[in-house]
């Protein structure tokens, strides 16, 4: 199948306009005849469903957790974007759409991504609408900050919470449709298949995880909002739970994934600590805002810190190499988050990291707290301040901030972050890939829609900060639920999709299969084996950089934990029942078929961009280098074992921007 | 270090309970405590045993998930943390550890440590919500100004992450912290005031059916509450009932 964007005609800031004037649209009375199920209720889930609700349509939501509000979109802290130029500081949507496809490293679709910016200004009354409490100046109006990537302060923020208001505020909106009855909410469900019937999706098959009892649910179309999947990895910053199967189930029924191999590795995270690690917590990257990132210029210092005979405190400004602020003179501790990760790690692998396991950096406070401080004497009126009073006024300022990151970084490591620097490492994020999608939003499945972090994104081979949310918010609030009508409005006749067919029959058998072989198999190694098993491999050869020789083994290795898996992993516990391990084989037994595809992806991407940074090419300074006939979405499809996966290009035209050599110098 | 943990142990929702006695070694400090359990359920598979069911997801204290009550604590022995944030470095080698599902009458249990907590999202139905469509027609976010303060205690509340400590930690099983912050989020903005009236008195009402107990003031909530949620919440929302009944 030839891939077609569907991307309409037209200048590109009147497509998206000109597109809703002509869409087909489902009269009132019709969506009352109409069903559709959404996978997932994060941001782009929750939003979807509750608009699509609100709409008329009669909305199934599934999510694993046992409510909504749990989606893991709760845990993004640092903010996000609109183009609403409150600030005054010269942005614009086109700006926004310029920064994102710049950041993104010019591999992303550009009438996708001004759509993207054109709507994020709603997102912002809409949420303000909806008792989301943003922070707000002392006038009363909305604050903003800056993020990195970017020279103008367009991030929306609640403390460092606003993953968590946003989607509380989208599970608010659900809640009122709940309570109308037009969303049927299914708690602690997980879509285990999607149900094709004659080429269109019509329904899926779902575990009750309670009861463990296989279920049949159909409807007029299917929209996956179900996540990223960065815990192919193993650690990540991502939920416990968060996992690739329900993107990964579409995908093997005719979507096309796309560019699984943009990952992103975000700078700021807490640094591993021992091999019982269950998962990474990342610090927001506002704090990247304030904090300056160093490591010690001399080798022996490195080694007295690491040995305790010093302190970071002890080495003096000229004894610290402020790396960033060194090689990026222009954004410095603001680059994107490509970029300030590899820099830590050419910092670490050069055996200048800070900790027992030498993959530390630090960030540091103690010039914010000290410019915050002697701001305050002036406002406050104090004449000749001491020392002591400026770091209390300034600890103040910083921690009204980012107290609730503070609190949480000493809790973790037992350090206090106002007197002595952070320490951080990166840590797999975001995941830039994922389900083909064209302009609709809609898979290579009919009727099939991917949304949020799940599709392949707006965001092409990097993600700039504060621009997940957005993305989530966008697709789920204002874009799906116009394009998801000209779709359905063929469907007004059809009638309610019954799942007494040979179609469910088939997939819901696919599904009980499996189960039963993993309560049977009684082999002698844990999920948890093969999955850590994995994480490595990954990490070691699909991180932060790759190579030929190393993704070449990858494949290799990740084909034989996945017979062995296949063979010898055990299972505790029935299928009838709640069984957590059971749930966590399903999922492990997806990401290793999709780390392979993801190795090959890689692979065969011969260049560097973003999140992808092939060692082979790179610039006589270490930066990314991008092929230009590498200028193409990735999209794969699904034909049997992941290394026969089949390539399908989408060539990547830019008219309204000049494709240019990224630096931030 | 070396612990004796004893865990509730049911098989599901209708069957009984029983404490159970494991050890689990070489435990290090740094560890969290779900890692440590992590360790514990590893242990079981290997013996073919059926592992712990316990609930937790985004393990960096947000989501709400996890909620164990250990050693008689909801969360465990530290302040404004969840039991994911909750460090082995609180305990000393040759400790012994409770660890039971948090108890409720409206939270019955599902199995082991796993409780239903969806009383809590049937009351969010009632009225947890502003009545506003997604149309992107709505007015200018910055159309009404709103005081930093208000914001700011408005964000407080609304921190809340429906974990339901308050309730299990509270002697009459209590919602009114968690009721009291999303009553109190509303009322403080004045995008909430249009449906204030309704809005406390529907959610007053489903939280009473859902058999939560009343409050005494004992204020056991704010303590456990991992996310430092303020008594004065619920006295904000039995004013804003008293207003509405009036």
């Amino acid at each position: 199948m030839a891939l077609d964007s569907k991307v309409p005609e037209g200048s590109l800031k009147d497509k998206w306009t000109d597109y809703k004037n002509k869409i087909n649209l489902v009269n009132p009375a019709n969506k009352r005849h109409i069903d559709v199920i959404v996978v997932g209720t994060g941001l782009a889930g929750g939003s979807a469903a509750a608009t699509l609700a609100e709409l008329g349509y009669n909305v199934k939501a599934f999510a694993y957790q046992d409510s909504p509000r749990r989606a893991h979109s709760i845990a993004a802290q640092g903010g996000i974007n609109a183009a609403k130029n409150y600030q005054g500081d010269g942005d614009s949507t086109y700006r926004l759409f310029y920064d994102t496809v710049k950041g993104g490293d010019y591999r992303s679709r550009e009438a996708n991504v001004y759509r993207l910016a054109e709507v994020s200004a709603n997102i912002i009354d809409q949420c303000v609408a909806q008792g989301v409490p943003f922070a707000r100046d002392y006038g009363g109006l909305l604050d903003n900050r800056s993020f990195g990537g970017v020279l103008v302060s367009r991030t929306f923020y609640a403390k460092g919470q606003t993953g968590q208001q946003l989607l509380l505020g989208a599970y608010s909106a659900m809640n009122r449709q709940i309570a109308r009855g037009k969303i049927e909410m299914f708690n602690r469900h997980e879509m285990l298949d999607v149900v094709i019937v004659d080429g269109k999706a019509r329904g899926i098959i779902a575990r009750n995880l309670v009861t463990g009892e296989i279920e049949r649910h159909s409807a007029h179309a299917v929209v996956v909002g179900s996540g990223g999947y960065g815990n192919v990895y193993f650690l990540s910053t991502n939920a416990m739970g968060s996992n690739v199967t329900a993107a990964w189930k579409i995908h093997k029924k005719g979507a096309y994934f796309a560019n699984p191999c943009y990952t992103q590795i975000h700078p700021t995270c807490i640094p591993r600590s021992g091999d019982y690690q269950s998962k990474l917590t990342l610090m927001s990257e506002s704090l990247r805002n304030d904090g300056r990132i160093w490591v010690p210029k001399n080798i022996d210092d490195v080694l007295a810190i690491r040995e305790g005979k010093k302190k970071p405190t002890d080495l003096s400004e000229d004894e610290r190499d402020y790396y960033l602020e060194r090689r990026y003179p222009a954004f410095g501790n603001l680059v994107p988050r490509d970029v300030a990760s590899r820099a830590a790690k050419e910092r670490c692998d050069a055996g200048y990291g800070v900790n027992a396991t030498g993959e530390a950096v630090y960030l540091d406070f103690a010039a914010a707290i000290e410019r915050y401080g002697k701001e305050q004497a002036k406002i406050q009126g104090i004449d000749n301040p001491s020392k002591g009073k400026i770091t209390e006024l300034g600890e103040k300022i910083v921690e009204a901030k980012y107290g609730n990151l503070f609190q949480m970084y000493e809790k973790i490591v037992d350090q206090d972050p106002y007197k002595t620097p952070m320490m951080i490492y990166p840590a797999v994020h975001y995941t830039m890939g994922g389900v083909w999608v064209d302009y609709n939003l809609m898979t290579t499945v009919p009727g099939l829609y991917c949304i949020g972090e799940a599709n392949f994104s707006d965001h092409g081979a990097n993600r700039l900060g504060a621009s997940a949310l957005m993305q989530g918010l966008a697709d789920g609030y204002f874009v799906l639920p116009y394009t998801i009508g000209d779709y359905l409005a063929d469907d007004i006749r059809t009638g309610k999709i019954p799942t007494d067919t040979k179609e469910f029959d088939e997939a819901e058998k696919s599904v009980k299969d499996q189960i039963e072989f993993f309560t049977t198999n009684n082999g002698t190694k844990t999920v948890d084996y093969f999955h850590k098993k994995l994480g490595k491999v990954m990490w070691d050869k699909c991180g932060m950089s790759r190579n030929e020789k190393g993704l070449k083994e990858a494949i290799k290795e990740i084909k034989e934990i996945r017979e062995e898996f296949w063979k010898d992993v055990k299972v505790p516990g029935g299928a009838n029942e709640m069984n957590p391990e059971l749930e966590k084989a399903g999922r492990v037994a997806d990401f290793l078929e999709l780390g392979e595809l993801f190795a090959k992806d890689a692979l065969v991407r011969e260049e560097s961009a973003g999140g992808h940074f092939r060692e082979e090419y790179q610039t006589e300074e270490g930066e990314a280098k991008r092929m230009k006939e590498f200028q193409f979405v990735s999209a794969w499809e699904y034909v049997g074992e992941p290394s026969e996966a089949k390539l399908h290009k989408e060539k990547l035209v830019y008219e309204n921007i000049e494709v240019k050599e990224r630096s931030y110098k | 270090m070396n612990l004796t943990l004893k865990i509730w142990r049911q098989k599901d929702s209708s069957a009984k309970g029983q404490m159970v006695g494991y050890k689990v070694s070489d435990i290090s400090e740094h560890m969290s405590f779900l890692e440590m359990m992590d360790v514990l359920n590893e242990q079981l598979v290997a013996e073919g045993e059926e592992p712990v069911a316990f609930d937790h997801d985004c393990r960096e204290g947000i989501c709400g998930m996890c909620s164990m009550y250990i050693n008689g604590e909801a969360h465990g022995p530290d302040r404004g943390i969840t039991t994911c944030q909750l460090h082995m470095r609180m305990f000393k080698d040759g400790d012994t550890i409770t660890i039971e599902p948090f108890r409720a009458a409206a939270f019955p249990v599902i199995k082991d440590l796993v409780v239903d907590r969806s009383a809590f999202d049937r009351i969010q139905h009632a009225g947890g919500y502003i009545s506003v469509n997604t149309s992107g027609n709505t007015q200018d976010a910055n159309a009404i100004p709103i005081s930093k303060h208000a914001a700011d205690e408005a964000m407080d509340a609304a921190t809340c992450i429906g974990c339901g400590a308050c309730v299990a930690t509270c002697k009459n099983s209590s919602a009114m912290l968690f009721v009291g912050a999303k009553v109190s989020q509303y009322a403080l903005l004045p995008q909430g005031q249009v449906e204030a009236a309704d809005r406390v008195k529907n959610m007053v009402a489903q939280m009473d059916l859902e058999g939560f107990g009343n409050c005494t003031n004992t204020g056991a909530c704010e303590v456990e509450c991992p996310k430092g949620i303020s008594l004065d919440n619920i006295a904000r929302m039995n004013r804003e009932l008293m207003k509405a009944s009036i």
